[in-house]
C-alpha cells in the first residue's frame, strides 16, 4: 500500500533513497542540498536504512567516495548544489567513464560570483556534457519516483551509467508537497537489489581506471557514448515499468496544452508548474500556448522533442542560466540544432529567466507570450539573441 | 626477492603482486617499496592508487601490472576513493552480500599526490579514521610530469620548476613534514621507512596492517632519474639519506615516537648531496645550512621519541 504525505521536497527525496536501500551514502552539506542530507543521515542514525554514511570533507571527495563505493558493489547515492557540483566537477567524468551507476539529487543553484544560494540551472548546465544521464523534475513526486526509477536505469547492464536527478533550489527543494511513497516491498519488487558486472574484491582481482593510450581512447569514449544514447530507450522501458507498477506515468518528454497552440514554451523543472498556470490564464483570454518540457535532458531526446514541435509557428525556449558569451542559452543551442537536423521550420526565440532565484510570475512569461506573438523575430536590447526577463540595465 | 627471512613478514614472500613487465624507470626505489610492501599486505587487499610514475607505468589499456583489485580514479582523491571503498565493502559485508573477511584497503600516492594536491581528501579520511593504511612513495618531486618541485622537495634541490638561477639557488622552501601532519591526526600508526632499509620498512609495513582505524607510512623513494644519479644507486643513496639523518627512520604508535634505526654518530650531509645532480649547483654555505637544520631536526625527533 502507498502512502500519501505532505512533506518538504528535500526529505522526500532521502526518503526515495531510502526506499531505493542505498548503501554508501557520501555527501557534503551546501544550500540548498543539506535537508537532504541531513534527513539522511538521521535515518541510517536512526538504523531505519543499512547504509554507510561518509562525512567527507569536500565535494570532490564525495564523489571520489561514490566512485570507490561504487567499485565495490554497493548502491551508491549522493547529493550537491552549485559549488558543489563544480567541486566535482573533475570526478563528475570519471564517474561516468568508469561506468559506475551512481545516483546524485542535484539540487540546482546559482554559481557563484556574485555569491547566490538561491535556485537557477548554472551548475547543472556548466556539468551537462559530464556524460550522466539527467533527468528534470517539476514537482516533489518527480522527485520521489525519479530516485526510484534512477537505479534502475543506471544499474541496467545495457546502461551502467551515473545519473542525476535535478530539482530546482528552494523552489522545489524546500517547499511540502503532497507526495505518493509506495511500499518499499513494491520498491523492493521493482527495483532488485544492484548486481555489479565487476566489483573490487580480492576474489577476482580486477584494474580499474587504466588509462588509455590514442589508439584506444576514442573506442573507449566511443563505447560510452554509445551506452550513454542507448539509455533513452532504457529511460523509456524504467519508466513504462514504473507506470504499471505505480500508476504514474512519465514520458522523456512531457506537454501541455501543445495539441491546440502554435506557440510553445520550453522549459526545464519546477517553472513549469508557473508556465501551466500562464496557459490556463491565456486559454480564458481565448490564447492557446503550450509547454514541451524534455524530462530527459541528457541523452537528449531530440527525436521525441521534434514530434510535438514539428509544425508549430513558434518555439519560445526559457532558461535559466546566462548564456556566457555563447550565441545563445545551452537547451536553445539544441533546440536550434534540430532546424539543421530535424528541419524544425519554426520562429525560435530565447529568453534567460530566474537567476540567482529571482522569481518569475506567471504574468511575466503572459507578456513573454504576447511579445513573441506580435513579433515574426523579437529584437532583444543590445543586439543579442535572447532577452533577459526582469533585467534591470 | 627470495629471501628466507621475508617468511617473518608475510605469508607469500614469491608471489609477485606487482608483476614485471611494467615501465618504472631502470633503478626506481619507488616500484621496489610496492612490489615489497603489497607482499606483506597479501591477497586479501585492494589498492587505491593516485595518479602519478606508479600508476602510469603500471597500467596502459588493456594491460596492468597489478594482480590485486587495483583502481586509479584522479590524482588528488586517493584517500577520498580509498574511504568509499572501505565504506562499500563494510556494508556490503555487514548486509551479508560479501563473505565477512579481513580485507586490506591500502591507498597509495606520491609526495605531490599526497603532501600536494591529495592533502585535504588525506586528512579528511585520517580525520574520519577509515580502516586503511596510506602509502606515500616520496621521490621528493613532480617525477611523472617531468621533475617539478613539491612540497616535498628538499631545500636547495634543483626541479625544472625551482631551477638555480641568479636569483635562486633551487627549492627555496624546507620538506614539509607529512608524517608529523598525519601524527597530528591521532591516528594509531605512522612510520618512515626507505626500502634500502627493507625489514624496517617490511616491519612497518605489517604493522600498518595490522593497525585498526588509519595508518600512514611515508616511504623515501629514490627517483635516479629525477635526482640525476646513476640507477645503480638507488638504494646506496637511500642509506645514505639515512645515516646523514636526512630521512631518519622511525614509527609512531599511538601517538608515541620510536626512532627503529638509529644512524649516530651522523654522517655529513655532504656525503648524501655530493654527487647527486639535484645539488650540484649547491655552495659549501648551502650544505651548511642543511647541516644546521638536520642536525637540528635529528634532536627534535629525539626529544620526542624519548618523551614518555
Amino acid at each position: 500500500m502507498s502512502t500519501k504525505k505532505g512533506m518538504e521536497v528535500s526529505i522526500a527525496a532521502a526518503e526515495a533513497a531510502k526506499l531505493a536501500r542505498v548503501e554508501v551514502i557520501a555527501a557534503y552539506p551546501i544550500t540548498p542540498q543539506t535537508h537532504i542530507v541531513e534527513h539522511l543521515s538521521e535515518i541510517v542514525a536512526n538504523g531505519e536504512l543499512d547504509a554507510a554514511y561518509v562525512n567527507v570533507e569536500s565535494e570532490h571527495s564525495a564523489m571520489s567516495a561514490c566512485v570507490g563505493a561504487s567499485a565495490t558493489g554497493a548502491r551508491t547515492f549522493t547529493s550537491t548544489s552549485a559549488q558543489g557540483m563544480e567541486l566535482m566537477h573533475e570526478i563528475l567524468f570519471i564517474a561516468s567513464g568508469m561506468r559506475f551507476p551512481i545516483v546524485m539529487a542535484a539540487v540546482n543553484r546559482a554559481l557563484s560570483s556574485p555569491l547566490s544560494i538561491w535556485g537557477d540551472h548554472s551548475d547543472i548546465m556548466a556539468a551537462r556534457d559530464t556524460g550522466w544521464i539527467m533527468l528534470f523534475c517539476e514537482n516533489g513526486q518527480e522527485v520521489v519516483d525519479a530516485i526510484i526509477m534512477a537505479f534502475k536505469i543506471a544499474e541496467d547492464r545495457r546502461v551502467l551509467l551515473p545519473l542525476m536527478v535535478n530539482l530546482d533550489g528552494f523552489s522545489l527543494s524546500h517547499v511540502i508537497e503532497p507526495i505518493e511513497f509506495p511500499a518499499q516491498k513494491d520498491v523492493d519488487r521493482f527495483l532488485p537489489p544492484y548486481e555489479a558486472l565487476y566489483t573490487l574484491h580480492p576474489d577476482k582481482p580486477v584494474t580499474m581506471g587504466a588509462y588509455g593510450m590514442p589508439e584506444l581512447y576514442t573506442e573507449a569514449k566511443y563505447a560510452q557514448e554509445m551506452a550513454l544514447r542507448g539509455s533513452k530507450a532504457v529511460v523509456k522501458e524504467v519508466m513504462g515499468q514504473f507506470a504499471k507498477e505505480f500508476g504514474r506515468t512519465y514520458n522523456i518528454v512531457e506537454t501541455y496544452n501543445v495539441e491546440k497552440a502554435d506557440t510553445v514554451f520550453m522549459a526545464l523543472g519546477s517553472i513549469n508548474e508557473n508556465i501551466k498556470t500562464a496557459i490556463d490564464n491565456l486559454k480564458e483570454q481565448g490564447k492557446e500556448l503550450g509547454l514541451v518540457s524534455p524530462r530527459l535532458f541528457r541523452p537528449f531526446p531530440a527525436d521525441e522533442l521534434y514530434e510535438f514541435l514539428k509544425g508549430k509557428k513558434k518555439v519560445v525556449v526559457l532558461e535559466r542560466v546566462m548564456p556566457a558569451g555563447a550565441m545563445n542559452g545551452p537547451l536553445f543551442n539544441e533546440i536550434a540544432s534540430l532546424a539543421v537536423t530535424h528541419g524544425l521550420n519554426a520562429q525560435l526565440e530565447n529568453y534567460i529567466f530566474g537567476l540567482g532565484g529571482r522569481d518569475v510570475e506567471p504574468e511575466e512569461l503572459m507578456e513573454t507570450y504576447e511579445q513573441v506573438a506580435s513579433s515574426a523575430r523579437v529584437s532583444h536590447a543590445d543586439n543579442k539573441n535572447y532577452g533577459v526577463i526582469g533585467v534591470r540595465s | 626477492m627470495r629471501m628466507k627471512s621475508l617468511e617473518r613478514y608475510t605469508d607469500s614472500p614469491d608471489f609477485e603482486y606487482a608483476t614485471s613487465g611494467h615501465r618504472a624507470c631502470q633503478g626506481c626505489a619507488e616500484i621496489l617499496a610496492l612490489r615489497l610492501g603489497l607482499k606483506v599486505f597479501g591477497k586479501d587487499t585492494v589498492v587505491a592508487m593516485a595518479t602519478g610514475c606508479m600508476e602510469i607505468i603500471s597500467t596502459p589499456l588493456p594491460t596492468t601490472s597489478w594482480r590485486l583489485p587495483w583502481i586509479h580514479v584522479a590524482f588528488e582523491n586517493t584517500a577520498a576513493v580509498a574511504s568509499g571503498i572501505e565504506a562499500g565493502i563494510g556494508i556490503l559485508m555487514d548486509k551479508g552480500k560479501i563473505a565477512r573477511k579481513d580485507i586490506s584497503v591500502v591507498a597509495i600516492g606520491g609526495d605531490g599526490g599526497t603532501s600536494d594536491i591529495g592533502l585535504q581528501a588525506l586528512s579528511g579520511a585520517m580525520e574520519r579514521g577509515h580502516d586503511f593504511t596510506y602509502i606515500c612513495v616520496d621521490n621528493e618531486a613532480y617525477m611523472n610530469t617531468g621533475i617539478q618541485r613539491s612540497s616535498s622537495t628538499p631545500f636547495g634541490a634543483m626541479t625544472t620548476t625551482s631551477p638555480p638561477g641568479k636569483k635562486s639557488f633551487g627549492q627555496a622552501t624546507q620538506k614539509k613534514n607529512m608524517p608529523k601532519i598525519a601524527v597530528a591526526h591521532n591516528i594509531p600508526y605512522v612510520a618512515t621507512a626507505c626500502p634500502s632499509y627493507p625489514f624496517d620498512f617490511l616491519a612497518k609495513i605489517k604493522k600498518a596492517k595490522a593497525a585498526k582505524g588509519p595508518a600512514y607510512i611515508h616511504v623515501l623513494s629514490v627517483c635516479p632519474t629525477g635526482w640525476r644519479i646513476p640507477s645503480d644507486q638507488a638504494i646506496h643513496y637511500g642509506r645514505l639519506a639515512v645515516r646523514t639523518g636526512i630521512f631518519p627512520l622511525y614509527e609512531v604508535e599511538n601517538g608515541r615516537y620510536r626512532i627503529t634505526y638509529s644512524p649516530e654518530p651522523l654522517r655529513p650531509v655532504a656525503e648524501y648531496i655530493k654527487g647527486q645532480g639535484r645539488f650540484r649547483h649547491l655552495t659549501d654555505d648551502l650544505i651548511a645550512r642543511i647541516q644546521d637544520q638536520v642536525n637540528r631536526d635529528w634532536q627534535d625527533l629525539k626529544s620526542y621519541s624519548e618523551m614518555k
